[in-house]
């Protein structure tokens, strides 16, 4: 019997479902509330120069969630196009954000606009604390949060690296968390890890990190620590090339999702060599 | 009649409903929202509401966005 190096058996190679493992691995699909999404890279739509562009740098990143916010149509310029014209919610799952909401009301109000304007129950709900940081007013959210699953609603929460605030909203009934990696636009990365971890270890739904990706390494980071998925806009949308980063994070993405389930070797102070000392002369 | 759409006032027919007043704005009917005096209508009675001298009617829509818009 020919036994390979790594000790496989030649049938064992020849036979497909030898790599079934490694195919549950690759195919594994992020669930909320019912809903099956494909890929874990999820993007805002704001930024960008053109619809054109907006549309690449989407199909580019393999994103199947798009957040959009909700605003007054332009009723002087009747020519003006419509976000959704480039965007078919038929291919993506359109999630409106209360972005720019700054208090439970509005963001309530903009929530039901949303649904009224769309077709589903979805909102990524923000209620905005504060314009120089854009950190969530958690007290508002929960409150704001409270509304509308009573009305309904799927709320997928915007809030801080809190995990006191994270457990609140799992327990009124929220089927994800949405916590930030660093304020909005920043580009910092993840500011907080130890508190992103404690969320991941705590919570029992999945868990979205939101805003304040810079680069490829922060979303893999991310991903790395256990994340169920990675909200970004700026960081695609804000780059100098920003459909070839769309690209990059839809790998950063794949590989801190991959690199998380493969499981990654403890940290050690010292060496160990990978060579074996035996047969040397 | 006068009323106020998106926070502009405005001339319309007598009698007009809301599906009217959206096409006479050529705009798509399943792709926005409608909020009369503050109460949202749902679309199913776009066509039975009657718009009255005074409504102050907001239609809204789906923008590009991520959290970062704060500019409303």
């Amino acid at each position: 019997m020919l036994i390979f190096d790594c000790g496989l058996l030649i049938e064992e190679i020849h036979n497909p479902k030898f790599f079934l493992k490694d195919r549950a691995m690759r195919d594994d699909r992020l669930t909320i509330a019912g809903r099956e999404f494909r890929s874990r890279l999820w993007v805002g739509t704001g930024k960008y120069k053109d619809f054109i562009e907006t549309k690449k740098a989407i199909d580019m990143s393999g994103a199947d969630v798009v957040t959009v916010a909700v605003r007054r149509v332009n009723i002087t310029d009747r020519n003006s196009e419509n976000l959704l014209d480039y965007l078919d919610p038929k291919d993506y799952t359109i999630l409106p954000n209360t972005a720019g909401c700054y208090t439970v009301e509005d963001a309530v109000r903009y929530a039901r606009l949303a649904r009224a304007a769309g077709v589903s129950d979805l909102v990524k709900l923000e209620v905005i604390g504060d314009e120089r940081t854009l950190f969530p007013d958690t007290a508002g959210l929960i409150e704001a949060a409270k509304i509308l699953i009573k009305e309904g609603f799927v709320v997928l929460p915007y809030t801080n690296d809190d995990p006191i605030v994270a457990q609140k909203l799992v327990d009124i009934g929220c089927p994800a968390v949405m916590p930030l990696a660093a304020p909005i636009g920043s580009g910092l990365g993840i500011r907080n890890p130890y508190n992103l971890k404690i969320i991941l270890e705590t919570v029992n739904v999945p868990v979205i990190v939101d805003a304040g990706v810079g680069t490829a390494s922060d979303a893999a980071l991310a991903m790395e620590y256990g994340a169920d998925a990675v909200l970004m806009n700026t960081a695609i949308a804000g780059a100098q090339e920003p459909i070839v980063m769309a690209e990059a994070m839809k790998y950063a993405v794949e590989a801190g999702r991959l690199a998380y389930k493969a499981g990654r070797i403890p940290r050690k102070l010292y060496a160990t060599a990978s060579s074996p000392i035996e047969g040397m002369l | 009649m006068h009323i106020q759409v998106n926070g502009e006032s405005r001339q319309v027919r007598e009698e007009i409903n809301v599906t009217g007043l959206l096409q006479d704005l050529q705009l798509n009917v399943e792709r926005v929202a409608v909020e009369i005096n503050l109460e949202i209508l749902d679309r199913g009675y776009f066509d039975a509401r009657i718009l009255e001298e005074g409504d102050r009617i907001e239609i809204m829509s789906f923008i590009g966005g991520g959290a970062e818009i704060a500019d409303f």
